[in-house]
């Protein structure tokens, strides 16, 4: 059991700094995603299953439907701010 | 890979200095042809140094070589916090008492009372939903009010842009500048949008397989948030846990089926009136229990047979107020932020 923890632990850390570097935003996401949906394997090895819940619900249900949201807008903006160039040019 | 570092390297410092990422197939500029001759270079700057006075000098040097400076100096502080943060933490992290220690300050009595009597005076089989909704009741009321006041300030700045963004323009087409008479209707109203624009449909109509997917999924989402709900005070989960996945079960029906649809239920008033409901309702209910505590009075709320429904006293119709008002915050956020309205 307690080689599982350490890999969920390790796969934590290299989801952390994959968040910070990935090229694509979607990518941050997805990745985000994923380490709340480990995080929360980890909270029912450490016995707590109302944690568990929450994370699974909140951190990666709710915030990336926000994330992915946030993106759609940004992303619309941009196309918005290219047309505008283009129908200058 | 060494040049994959050098390249994972630029990156990073790109992003720290405030550049972005750069495109894939980058031009690096040539070098610049070498410098003149050590003493020639020195000859120069003593003649510049004679000749012109010190303002100017630092003029130039603001021009050519500030922002280098500025850039490199930021960097270098950027690290040096972050390596002081670590230092702390990691610190802090040494001075912790080891998990799961039996010795730990955090197992003291408060702890033996609410394991050993937890059941016995809250009536809730699940301890931890005892602790949030009974002992520390009014934290998660703190709580509660918190989202509900986030929520009501985002209703009110993104209002306010809808609002001042509307404006109607008439234009008299009858009484033009240049005088003609022209034939048709003698005004007419138009209505312009400006900037954020409120109403727009981002979800692709009719498609088949998220509405599919919808049809199979949203049931049994609400019937997993309402359990989570009224089990909260026998089995883990709870208000909170509860109320976010029902958010998600409206936020798949406002994609799969449009807003409109959900509209049909579920829009501003009846959101600002049911978490106001929600509020004042757990307000009401723990401020009796708290008073009649504190007073050593007999609240008179049964706390009933450990492991039924219909036990665990407050606890029960708390975790509704909490579900009712998480669900109804989180799916005013995402209509928010997408539409501009709920």
């Amino acid at each position: 059991m307690i080689i599982i923890e350490w890999i969920l632990l390790i796969f934590l850390i290299v989801c952390a700094i994959a968040v910070s570097i990935s090229r694509s935003l979607l990518n941050s996401v997805i990745i985000f995603m994923s380490y709340s949906l480990v995080m929360a394997v980890i909270w029912i090895l450490l016995q707590s299953p109302d944690l568990a819940i929450t994370e699974a619900a909140v951190g990666a249900g709710v915030t990336s439907t926000l994330f992915y949201l946030a993106l759609k807008r940004i992303g619309r903006q941009h196309e918005a701010a290219k047309d505008k160039s283009d129908s200058k040019n | 890979m060494f040049e994959e570092f050098k390249n994972l390297w630029r990156r990073f410092y790109n992003w720290t200095v405030g550049n972005g990422p750069r495109p894939e197939n980058e031009v690096i500029p040539p070098e610049p042809p070498p410098d003149l001759p050590f003493t020639r270079r020195l000859e120069l700057k003593r003649s510049r140094f004679q000749e012109r006075p010190l303002a100017s000098r630092y003029n130039e040097w603001l021009e050519r070589k500030s922002l280098h400076v500025f850039s490199m100096l930021y960097l270098g502080m950027s690290i040096l916090t972050c390596l002081l943060f670590m230092a702390l933490l990691l610190s802090t992290v040494a001075e912790l008492p080891s998990f799961g220690d039996a010795n730990n300050p955090v197992n003291n009595e408060v702890i033996k009372r609410y394991i050993e009597r937890g059941g016995q005076e809250t009536g809730a089989q699940n301890i931890v939903a005892g602790m949030i909704l009974d002992y520390r009741a009014f934290d998660t009321f703190g709580e509660s009010a918190v989202l509900f006041t986030a929520a009501i300030s985002v209703l009110m700045l993104l209002g306010a842009v809808r609002r001042a963004d509307t404006e109607e323009i008439s234009i008299d087409l009858n009484n033009a500048s240049d005088g003609i008479l022209r034939r048709g209707p003698p005004s007419l109203n138009l209505k312009i949008t400006t900037g954020f624009t409120p109403r727009i449909h981002m979800f692709r109509k009719n498609d088949a397989i998220l509405r599919g997917v919808a049809v199979l999924s949203i049931p049994a989402i609400i019937l997993l948030g309402l359990t989570v709900i009224i089990n909260g005070h026998l089995s883990p989960g709870g208000g909170f846990s509860g109320g976010a996945i029902l958010s998600v079960a409206l936020m798949l029906c406002a994609n799969a089926y449009g807003f409109e649809q959900v509209h049909a239920f579920f829009d501003e008033h009846v959101f600002i009136r049911f978490s106001s409901l929600a509020l004042m309702i757990y307000a009401v209910l723990k401020g009796w229990s708290f008073f009649s505590g504190a007073n050593h009075i007999e609240s008179g709320i049964p706390t009933g047979t450990i492991g039924e429904i219909l036990s665990g006293g407050l606890i029960l119709p708390l975790n509704i107020c909490v579900g009712l008002i998480v669900a109804g915050t989180l799916y005013g956020f995402y209509a928010l932020f997408s539409e501009g309205e709920i």
